[in-house]
């Protein structure tokens, strides 16, 4: 149905995409988790532990590679919130997996600076050499293919981040390079995002 | 104009306390504790300085809203959540002079009375707030920051909050939302930060590029950070330079320097890139009207740009050569802010993606002439109808580059295709699933 008189709107679409998380394997924190967890509620008022509730989901991504329904169970318990509460924060952000990724998750910025510079072809030629389409990841989980809004550093696009490190300048002839590099070096064959600074 | 926030950012080790330390670092808040907050409220608003988050609120002005008298704690939240497309200059600022920011937050939670300032980071910055907790450890370890500060008995801490990925985090309420571990959804306003912000306590949020601004001004005094720029338009500007110019990057300059400057002076972005020319330019990150080559010698200030019937917003230049179809920038952005909202507000959340699926409609051609017009009352439903300023964004580069190039619109409908090299996209239809 449409709001619009004019707009002819697909059918279904206001269906609720809600999708119940998976319950995964059993997820408990590790005991170094939990204390820098304690440590990281320290910084906001007693009272108010839910502030550190992504920090938490940090954690537990840090420890599983992505966040079940028993990981959010096992954060709310942390947080002492509910576990909806916690749904709530992973569905919002999209830093939060809910299924397994690959080793390298590969982010290309689509946004319009590094799309001026050719950021969707960099996409096309690096879905062609990894065989997956964005939002995939393959069979062995090695490689997950993602699109990415704007990273904030678009003097060097086009912008690809691969998990916490990035790549700058990536030129859509180079996806080759790029994925060799990764298979053989992993971060350390990227660019990083830093300010070239001459002896440093 | 010599550089005073990014002086020393290509010195090598420039990013270190004792570095900063050497250039007379922390000079500003030693005599600013010196100050009585009010006598610091008022040297800022003397100033003149205005936000550089986008919106150009006089800081001095949002400091003295803040409800002192409450009993309440009062807290300083810094946004570093920089998000908005073409803008990366706090990028910048914290990566390579992150004790200047620190510096600015303290002076600041002196000015309003906090004890707490949080920097709330995007999450997609890991390798910032990296930099950033090394040197909060050290200057904590120098009795910079915790207790006691300077020995001068005032006590304030301050602390790194990483987001998670969303662009509405970085509107004020949204990002106090999310520090207290919600959705980054936006508050009703009133009650504004000032009164009810942070945990229900007078808040102030402040732009990264914005608290550098302050030990300058603490220093040197309100009329040198004045006279820097235009009236009403002082202090340093970051400009963030993008697209298809020969040398992108940040650039620090005044106020006075005019848009036609910014792109084409080598000191600057150097003109357009292998031999082409100028189409237009967004002035101020993705949110903006654009400007046409002819409507560029104005000053690069607020109140220069907003002349020109743009908005220098977060100064984030964003440029298109003439091989850029507008048809398929504004779809390129729609994507953006229908990924990107919220969701708390129906104008916004369904007609967003109402504009980019009539786009990619025009994209694919199968657009017809009437799609324009029902463009143009989808966004008309969508700006000043919404929650907070996102929805004035969303419609922007659907209401301006239809203004401006509707005849580039008509030929893509009549020719059902792109008729401009740039548009991949369009060439590319298989891929175009979005
Ligand atoms: C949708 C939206 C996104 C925003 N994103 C940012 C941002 O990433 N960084 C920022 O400093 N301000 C951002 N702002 C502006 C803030 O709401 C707020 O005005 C600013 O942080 C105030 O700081 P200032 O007075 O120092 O500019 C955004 C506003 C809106 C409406
Ligand atoms: S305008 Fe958009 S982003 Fe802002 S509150 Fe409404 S839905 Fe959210
Ligand atoms: S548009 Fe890609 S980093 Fe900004």
């Amino acid at each position: 149905m449409s709001f619009h008189p004019l707009m002819e709107y697909g059918a279904g679409h206001h269906q609720s995409a809600r999708v119940l998380p998976e319950e995964g394997p059993a997820f408990q924190f590790t005991a170094a988790n939990l204390a820098k967890l304690e440590e990281i509620c320290t910084r906001y008022p007693a009272e108010r532990r839910k502030s550190a509730i992504i920090a938490a989901l940090y954690l537990a991504q840090g420890q599983q590679g992505y966040i079940t329904l028993s990981a959010m169970r096992a954060v709310a318990a942390a947080i002492r919130c509910s576990t909806a509460e916690v749904e709530d924060i992973v569905y919002f952000y999209t830093m939060f997996y809910t299924r397994p990724m690959g080793k390298h998750i590969v982010m290309v910025c689509r946004t319009l600076s590094c799309a001026l510079a050719g950021a969707e072809r960099v996409t096309e030629t690096l879905s062609k050499e990894l065989g997956l389409r964005p939002g995939e990841t393959d069979a062995n989980r090695e490689f997950s293919l993602l699109e990415v809004e704007c990273l904030g550093a678009c003097d060097r696009a086009p912008v690809v981040g691969v998990n916490d490190d990035w790549h700058e300048c990536q030129q859509p002839e180079a996806a080759k390079a790029l994925i060799d590099g990764l298979r053989a070096a992993g971060a350390g064959s990227l660019t990083g995002c830093h300010l070239k600074v001459a002896g440093e | 104009m010599e550089p005073i926030l990014t002086k020393y950012v290509k010195q090598p080790g420039g990013a270190s306390l004792d570095f900063y330390m050497k250039v007379g670092g922390y000079e500003g808040l030693r005599k600013s504790l010196g100050m009585t907050p009010d006598q610091v409220v008022d040297v800022v608003k003397q100033s003149g300085l205005r936000g550089r988050g986008g919106a150009g609120f006089p800081t001095g002005m949002k400091w003295q809203f803040v409800d002192k008298k409450s009993p309440k704690p009062k807290y300083i939240c810094c946004n570093a959540d920089e998000s908005e497309p073409g803008t990366f200059k706090d990028h910048v600022l914290m990566e390579r002079n992150p004790h200047l920011l620190f510096e600015g937050c303290l002076i600041a939670c002196h000015a309003i009375g906090a004890k707490v300032a949080y920097i709330y980071i995007r999450g997609e910055f890991y390798h910032v707030q990296q930099v950033l907790e090394r040197e909060l450890a050290k200057a904590r370890a120098a009795g910079l920051v915790g207790k006691n500060i300077m020995g001068t008995g005032f006590d304030c801490d301050i602390f790194v909050h990483r987001g998670a990925g969303a662009y509405e985090a970085g509107e004020e309420t949204a990002l106090i939302e999310s520090l207290e571990g919600k959705k980054a959804q936006p508050r009703l306003k009133p009650p504004f930060p000032a009164v009810a912000g942070l945990y229900d306590c007078p808040t102030a949020v402040n732009n990264v590029e914005t608290l550098c601004n302050v030990p300058f001004i603490i220093t040197e005094g309100a009329e040198a950070f004045a006279k820097l720029g235009p009236e009403k338009n002082g202090g340093p500007k970051l400009y963030c330079i993008s697209g298809h110019v020969k040398n992108p990057g940040v650039y620090e300059t005044s106020m006075h320097t005019t848009l036609r400057e910014l792109i084409y002076d080598p000191k600057f972005g150097g003109g357009i890139r292998g031999g082409h020319q100028l189409k237009c330019v967004i002035p101020g990150g993705s949110s903006v009207p654009v400007l046409l080559p002819e409507q560029l010698d104005i000053p690069a200030s607020f109140d220069g740009v907003a002349s020109a019937g743009s908005m220098l917003g977060s100064a984030g230049l964003i440029v298109m050569d003439e091989t850029t179809c507008m048809v398929w920038a504004a779809q390129n952005l729609l994507y953006f802010y229908k990924h990107e909202s919220c969701g708390k507000c129906t104008p916004c959340r369904e007609g967003g993606d109402w504009l980019h699926k009539l786009l990619m409609k025009i994209e694919r051609g199968d657009g017809e002439m009437r799609d324009l017009d029902l463009l143009l009352s989808v966004a008309n439903n969508i700006a000043g109808k919404t929650l907070c300023a996102f929805g004035d964004a969303a419609a922007t580069p659907v209401l301006t580059t239809i203004k401006t190039f509707r005849a580039e619109y008509e030929a893509h409908i009549r020719e059902g295709r792109c008729t401009l090299p740039a548009s991949w996209r369009a060439s590319h239809p298989v891929l175009a699933a979005h």
